[in-house]
C-alpha cells in the first residue's frame, strides 16, 4: 500500500515535470510563429532598393522605407538624449537617498508612469507640445517616447547601483573625493553594464511604439530630417500602410515589420553582449 | 618631546539616540602605532571614523566635541581636506574593481582630477607599492585589474592607495580581519615600516595583534575610553579593572 502510494506520487510528479516542459516550450512558440510569419511575408520585399528609397505613390510598384528608417533613428536619438541623462541622474538620486520623501514620490511616479498606456502619453504630448506649437513635429514625438523610456532607465539604474557595496563609495570618499566625482568616476563606471542594459532595453521598448507618435510625429510620406516638422517612423508607416487598401502598400508594411523586428532583436542581443563584456567583476 | 598629531577633547558620537562614543579624551603622538581595542560594539570603529569624518556620512549620525589635527579642528575644515590628510584602510579590501592596479594606486590623484606628468605618476606608483612590499609581486601586471590580486595583496594595494596621497595619519579599521594568517603577518610587518613616515591608528579586536604591533594602546569599553597607555604597561600592568578583565579574557 505504501509502495503504491509512492508510485502514485512519483507519477504525479512526473506528470507535473512534463507539464512544465510543455508550458516552457509554449512560451517559445509565439516568437517563433511571429518570426516565421513576418520573415515569410517580408523577406522577399527587402533589398537595397527598399532601404534607400521613399515610398512611391499608389499605382507605382517599388519604393522603400528610407524616410521611416531615418525618421525612426532620429526620433529615437532625440528621445534618448532627453531621457538617458535625466533617467540616470534620477536613478543615482534614488540609490543614494533611499528613504527620503522625494525618493518615495519619485519611485512611485516612475512606477506609475511605466504603467501609463502609451496612447495616453501620446495625448499628453499632443496637448503639451503639438497644440501650443501649432503643428505636428518629430520633437514632440521624441518627448513622448522619452517619457516612456524614463521609468525603465531610472529603475534599472537604481537597481544596479543599489547592488554595489557601500565599501566602494567609502573607499572613494576616504580618498578625499567630492561627491560628484565619486558618482561619475567610481559608482557609474562600476555599474555601467547594468545601466547600459537598462538603456538598451528602453530603446528596444520604444522602437516599436506607435501610439505616442500618432498625433505627435504624425508621419510623413517624404524624407524629412527637420525635427520641427512631421516625420515618418517605422511603426507609423506600418500602421498607415497596413490599413490601406493597396497591395503595394501592404508589401511595404510587411518589409518594414521585418526590419523593425530585426532591429529589436539585434538590440536585445547586443545588450546581452555588451552587459557581459562590460561587467565589472566586484 | 614628541608632538601630538591627533587630539580629541570631550569627543562624543551617536547614531540617532544611540550614544556610541562617550566623552573621549586622547592625545596621539606623531610617528607611533596606536592600537584601539575593545569588545564588539564598544565604539572603537565609530571613534576611528570620526577622525576623518567618515562617521557623518551615515544617515542619522552626529558628533560633538573637539577633534584636532595639528591643532586645527577637523570639524572646521572641509571634509575633503581632512580625508586627504588622514587616509583610511577598511576592514575588507576594497580596490576599485574598474581600475587597473596602477590606476588604483594613483586613484586619489586620478579620480580627483589632479593631473601629474607620467614620470611623476610612475614614481608615486612604484614608491607606494614598494612601501607596502607589493612592488615585486605586481610590477609585471600593473595593467591587470585590482580584483585579480589575492585578498592580502588587495589589502596592501588599498594601503598603497592611501599611502600614495602622502597623508599624515593612516587609519586602519580591523585591517586584517578578512585576511589569512600569512597575509596578516605581512600587513603587520608593514606597520613598523610605515610609522617612520606616518602616524598609524589601528582598530583591532585582536589583543595579540595590538600587543604585537603597537606602541600605545587604547582600550574602549561601552563607548568610553577606559585606559590609554604604552602597550607594554597596558598588557602587563593595567590600572583599570576592566582592562585587566579584558586582556585576561574574562570577557570579550
Amino acid at each position: 500500500m505504501q509502495a503504491s502510494h509512492v508510485k502514485y506520487r512519483l507519477g504525479k510528479s512526473y506528470g507535473f515535470q512534463i507539464l512544465t516542459y510543455i508550458l516552457a516550450f509554449a512560451c517559445v512558440v509565439p516568437l517563433i510563429a511571429i518570426l516565421f510569419f513576418i520573415i515569410k511575408a517580408g523577406v522577399t520585399k527587402i533589398n537595397w532598393h527598399f532601404l534607400v528609397n521613399i515610398p512611391k505613390p499608389v499605382g507605382e510598384t517599388g519604393g522603400g522605407i528610407a524616410n521611416a528608417l531615418v525618421g525612426s533613428i532620429l526620433i529615437i536619438i532625440v528621445a534618448s538624449v532627453i531621457a538617458i541623462p535625466i533617467g540616470i541622474m534620477a536613478g543615482v538620486y534614488l540609490s543614494e537617498n533611499r528613504k527620503s520623501r522625494l525618493a518615495y514620490w519619485c519611485r512611485l511616479s516612475t512606477d506609475i508612469l511605466q504603467g501609463v498606456p502609451s496612447i495616453v502619453i501620446g495625448i499628453v504630448a499632443y496637448f503639451w507640445l503639438v497644440k501650443p506649437l501649432g503643428k505636428f513635429s518629430a520633437l514632440s514625438g521624441s518627448a513622448a517616447l522619452a517619457m516612456m523610456m524614463l521609468p525603465i532607465v531610472v529603475r534599472s539604474t537604481e537597481e544596479t547601483l543599489k547592488l554595489l557595496p557601500d565599501t566602494l563609495k567609502e573607499a572613494a570618499l576616504a580618498l578625499g573625493m567630492p561627491f560628484h566625482r565619486v558618482i561619475f568616476k567610481v559608482i557609474i563606471p562600476v555599474g555601467i553594464s547594468g545601466i547600459l542594459s537598462g538603456v538598451m532595453l528602453s530603446i528596444a521598448r520604444i522602437t516599436g511604439e506607435t501610439a505616442p507618435l500618432l498625433f505627435t510625429a504624425f508621419g510623413n510620406p517624404y524624407l524629412s530630417t527637420n525635427l520641427t516638422q512631421p516625420m515618418q517612423s517605422l511603426p507609423l508607416l506600418i500602421f498607415n500602410y497596413a490599413t490601406s487598401p493597396y497591395n503595394e502598400w501592404h508589401d511595404l508594411a510587411w518589409g518594414a515589420s521585418l526590419i523593425l523586428l530585426l532591429w529589436v532583436l539585434f538590440l536585445n542581443i547586443f545588450t546581452k553582449i555588451v552587459t557581459r563584456k562590460w561587467k565589472v567583476q566586484l | 618631546m614628541e608632538s601630538t598629531v591627533i587630539k580629541s577633547r570631550n569627543f562624543n558620537a551617536s547614531f540617532g539616540s544611540n550614544h556610541v562614543v562617550k566623552n573621549v579624551n586622547i592625545d596621539i603622538p606623531r610617528n607611533h602605532v596606536i592600537a584601539v581595542m575593545g569588545p564588539s560594539g564598544c565604539g572603537k570603529t565609530t571613534y576611528l571614523r570620526c577622525i576623518n569624518r567618515m562617521h557623518e556620512l551615515i544617515p542619522g549620525a552626529s558628533s560633538s566635541g573637539e577633534m584636532k589635527l595639528n591643532e586645527e579642528d577637523v570639524y572646521q575644515m572641509h571634509p575633503i581636506f581632512v580625508r586627504l590628510k588622514i587616509g583610511m584602510v577598511f576592514q575588507r579590501p576594497n580596490p576599485f574593481p574598474n581600475l587597473s592596479i596602477y590606476d588604483n594606486v594613483i586613484a586619489g590623484y586620478k579620480l580627483n582630477g589632479i593631473k601629474l606628468p607620467k614620470a611623476e605618476r610612475d614614481r608615486i606608483v612604484e614608491h607606494s607599492l614598494s612601501r607596502v612590499a607589493l612592488w615585486n609581486e605586481v610590477k609585471d601586471s600593473l595593467n591587470k585589474k585590482g580584483s585579480f590580486l589575492s585578498g592580502g595583496q588587495q589589502q596592501r594595494l588599498c594601503i598603497a592607495r592611501a599611502v600614495a596621497m602622502e597623508p599624515e595619519v593612516l587609519l586602519f579599521d580591523e585591517p586584517t580581519s578578512a585576511l589569512d594568517p600569512i597575509s596578516t603577518s605581512t600587513v603587520e610587518e608593514l606597520f613598523h615600516e610605515l610609522k617612520v613616515n606616518y602616524t598609524l591608528i589601528i582598530v583591532t579586536h585582536n589583543m595579540q595583534q595590538a600587543a604585537r604591533v603597537s606602541d600605545k594602546t587604547a582600550f574602549f569599553f561601552m563607548g568610553e575610553l577606559v585606559e590609554y597607555d604604552d602597550t607594554k604597561i597596558m598588557f602587563t600592568n593595567p590600572k583599570d579593572n576592566r582592562t585587566q578583565n579584558y586582556i585576561t579574557g574574562r570577557f570579550s
